[in-house]
């Protein structure tokens, strides 16, 4: 008798839940950052509350610990159910999942005790770069194993999406962490001046590229169409989107180093290549949009469907702006000032978060054999508190980024500047409240997620095992 | 760059576009991929339900894309970007920075022109100096010594009339073009035993501040012999050294106690202003010193102001009495 073939929807369970709880840990360390900037005394004199130390644990969090958390879940759901076969080896699996967790944990104890490359995004010392790699590798062979031995012969879209993002990750993390060790917990780039910054870039802006974009895109079309119940706009415009984006990306790193001592031809290549991505980003929107049509009238019923379809806009929205300030008339302005960090936070909260947040209410009950989430009310009061606290945030932060850039650029008829830097420093102080208003909304949003979350998965039931379908075509 | 490096830029470059280019052209046509009507699945079924359309690229996407390419062709025409290749236009961002230098420099000229020449002294009752003056020191200098140039702990006020290196308006603008360090040495070795807590006294002493009358009559002699050397044996300073007034209760590194005193007898003090003249030119220091110049007159005007108005105000309380 063959023994029945059944998911490995434990690996998923792990992963989902730990996405909503470093979440919540992240966007805490995001406000009290953004407080901190209000109110500079709550670094307390202390060094390891000071904003240098944990601004670093924040990013790190958001990204890795709930968009990374977000996409191993999402992953992994998902390659099963498009390949019609359970996880290459359950042990890989749960080797990431501890293994994520362990880089996590050392990150949150280390970044505080200021110990860091000072490379942005790549902040975490040697040995933690080191437990990375072996933890992205066995990724690879899980998910690559999958799709290696599934049932069904096309690729389902999500998954190239999903395997693009592996493998750059993977490049990038090692080339931009190659650094010659001279202690436990220091080490040296072994690259110098402007070389060390275009690498650090082409590493930056890819990893906004492959983890926070084509990533989320694998969720984006798996979970889109299934919450909406409506295929897939195009196919074609699926496949050329893909090869133009993941293609293109590669070129925007130096858009980051515009008039430093980088030289003109790699800034002027940053930039064109900037502009020429919009097209591609814009055909994941469209494609994502117009999978709705037909189905506009579920988004008056389903909340879970409105954090998706925002999720889009502000990809839409973030994807315009990104090109725009890539132009180096713009960046002039736009550069070192806050506008940089509201347009980051579009791309985050509404883009990465929103569709994250929306595929965990989205397979969250059928993890835990639940019909639907606890409470439907719920998840829309999450996301309307949480849309308000991001139009807040972002629009604080514009006024603020633009404001910076006239000042710091206003000179008097004698040449001299108009204003010192600290003046620029008071006159963002409401921006800065106004933000962390904004900031508190979208944490309070994902307080009311976990207690919908915790209700959904409290009561005591058999956690269910689902069957992989047998061959269509047997 | 060499030429192969820039071989490989452009090849790059020109595969990308190119390929994309073809791809678009591939796929743009408006008919269905299958022999199915738009509108109808691929006919692939995943995990249920999942399904994709057949439909063509949006037009306007496609129309989106390719103006994106044809601006970016234009570019790197225009512009440098294909490795070595210069650009029609030969722009250069050194040169950008050089002509917007150029040009705001000789629209400054005039302006500048019209206070060369005039001795400090003039510049500093001339209200239109002082106005660019103080714009130069807000940029430059405010950062150590405040807006109000009245200085911080370890950096100088410049109005109160106690000037470590001179007062004199040339002298002032040494200062600024040139740069000062001042430094004091640990004296700890040559002051054994209670030598450093019987001189600290004695500094204390030297202000009227609260001492220990024993210890500061033995560091009397020992500041005379090694002090003296620099702070002079009354202690009011030299200022061809740069060496503070200790008499005057104005305390540069603060911590005007016994404590903060032996510190830096013990182990010294060291204090730099960078040298402005490269940076600022001497059209732009002289106005900056014409400006504090005129602030410490401005300062000590006021001071005096206020004492006379202490003094009438204690006149008419005698003649009340």
């Amino acid at each position: 008798m063959q023994t029945v073939e059944t998911y490995n929807d434990k690996v998923v369970r792990q992963f989902t839940i730990a996405t909503v709880v470093w979440g919540v840990v992240g966007m805490l360390v995001g406000l009290f950052i953004a407080a901190q900037l209000a109110w500079p005394a709550l670094n307390f004199d202390i060094a390891w509350l000071s904003y240098g130390r944990l601004r670093p644990l924040h990013t790190n969090a958001v990204i890795f610990a709930f968009g990374g958390s977000g996409l191993f879940a999402t992953s992994y759901y998902v390659v099963q159910r498009t390949c019609h076969v359970r996880l290459f080896s359950d042990r890989l699996a749960s080797f990431t999942f501890w293994g994520w967790q362990a880089v996590i944990v050392a990150a949150a104890v280390s970044l505080p005790m200021g110990l860091t490359q000072s490379h942005e995004y790549a902040e975490l010392i040697w040995p933690i770069d080191i437990l990375i790699t072996l933890v992205w590798v066995s990724y690879a062979v899980v998910f690559f194993g999958t799709i290696a031995k599934r049932r069904i012969r096309h690729i389902f879209v999500a998954n190239w999406f999903f395997g693009a993002y592996i493998l750059t990750i993977a490049v990038l993390h090692i080339f931009n962490n190659l650094q010659v060790p001279v202690s436990l917990t220091e080490s040296y780039p072994i690259y110098a001046g402007a070389v060390d910054a275009m690498v650090q870039w082409w590493y930056g802006h890819n990893a906004v590229g492959f983890f926070l974009t084509a990533g989320f895109l694998g969720i984006m079309y798996y979970y889109v169409p299934k919450q909406a119940q409506r295929p897939i706009y195009s196919y074609r415009l699926s496949v050329v989107h893909f090869w133009a984006l993941i293609s293109i990306y590669m070129w925007a790193g130096p858009h980051h180093l515009h008039y430093t001592a980088l030289p003109d031809w790699a800034q002027s290549l940053g930039m064109v290549f900037s502009l020429i991505l919009l097209a591609p980003s814009w055909g994941g929107m469209i494609n994502g949009m117009m999978t709705l049509s037909g189905a506009w009238h579920k988004l008056r019923t389903d909340p879970i469907l409105k954090f998706m379809i925002v999720s889009l806009s502000f990809y839409g929205m973030s994807t315009f702006e990104g090109p725009m300030m890539s132009i180096k008339t713009v960046n002039a302005l736009s550069h070192y000032t806050d506008w940089t960090i509201g347009h980051v936070h579009s791309g985050a909260l509404g883009w990465v978060a929103f569709i994250t947040i929306g595929a965990v209410y989205s397979m969250l009950p059928k993890l835990f054999g639940r019909e639907r989430m606890h409470s439907i009310k719920a998840i829309d009061a999450h996301f309307w508190i949480a849309t308000i606290g991001i139009v807040l945030y972002i629009t604080a932060m514009w006024i603020a980024g633009v404001m910076q850039g006239l000042m710091w650029r206003a000179t008097n008829p004698d040449g001299t500047l108009t204003y010192t830097f600290v003046e620029s420093v008071r006159q963002t102080y409401p921006y800065y409240v106004t933000r962390f208003v904004g900031g508190l909304m979208f944490l309070s949003g994902m307080l009311i997620m976990v207690w919908n979350v915790w209700k959904t998965c409290l009561p005591a039931r058999e956690i269910p095992v689902v069957r992989v379908p047998a061959p269509a075509h047997a | 760059m060499n030429g192969a490096w820039s071989w490989y830029v452009i090849a790059l470059t020109a595969i990308n576009i190119i390929g994309l280019a073809w791809l678009l052209l591939a796929t743009a046509s408006s008919k269905p991929v299958n022999d199915k009507p738009v509108g109808e699945t691929m006919g692939h079924v995943w995990d249920g339900d999942l399904e994709e359309l057949n439909n063509p690229l949006p037009r306007w996407w496609l129309g989106l894309f390719i103006l994106t390419f044809i601006f970016a062709l234009g570019y790197l025409v225009f512009y440098p970007g294909l490795g070595n290749v210069a650009g029609t236009l030969g722009w250069t961002s050194q040169k950008q920075v050089q002509s917007e230098l150029d040009a705001t420099h000789a629209k400054l000229e005039s302006l500048y022109a019209g206070f060369r020449g005039k001795p400090l002294a003039a510049l500093a009752t001339d209200p239109a100096a002082s106005k660019v003056g103080r714009n130069v020191f807000a940029n430059n200098c405010a950062a150590c010594h405040g807006s109000d140039a009245r200085g911080a702990k370890g950096y100088p006020n410049l109005v109160d009339g106690d000037w470590l290196y001179g007062g004199e308006p040339e002298t002032v603008l040494a200062s600024i073009m040139n740069g000062r360090h001042g430094l004091m040495p640990p004296m700890g070795a040559t002051l054994p035993g209670d030598g450093v807590e019987e001189v600290a006294n004695y500094a204390l002493s030297l202000s009227g501040l609260a001492h220990d009358n024993r210890l500061a009559a033995a560091g009397k002699s020992k500041f005379e012999t090694i002090c003296a050397a620099c702070h002079g044996v009354d202690g009011k300073g030299n200022q061809a050294l740069g060496a503070p007034n200790l008499t005057d209760d104005i305390w540069l590194h603060g911590d005007a106690n016994l404590e903060g005193i032996k510190r830096k007898i013990l182990y010294g003090v060291s204090g730099v202003m960078p040298a402005w003249g490269p940076i600022l030119g001497e059209d732009r220091a002289r106005l900056a010193a014409a400006w504090v110049l005129s602030q410490g007159k401005a300062a000590a005007e006021s001071e005096r102001e206020f004492e006379e108005a202490e003094h009438d105000h204690e006149e008419k309380e005698k003649e009340k009495e």
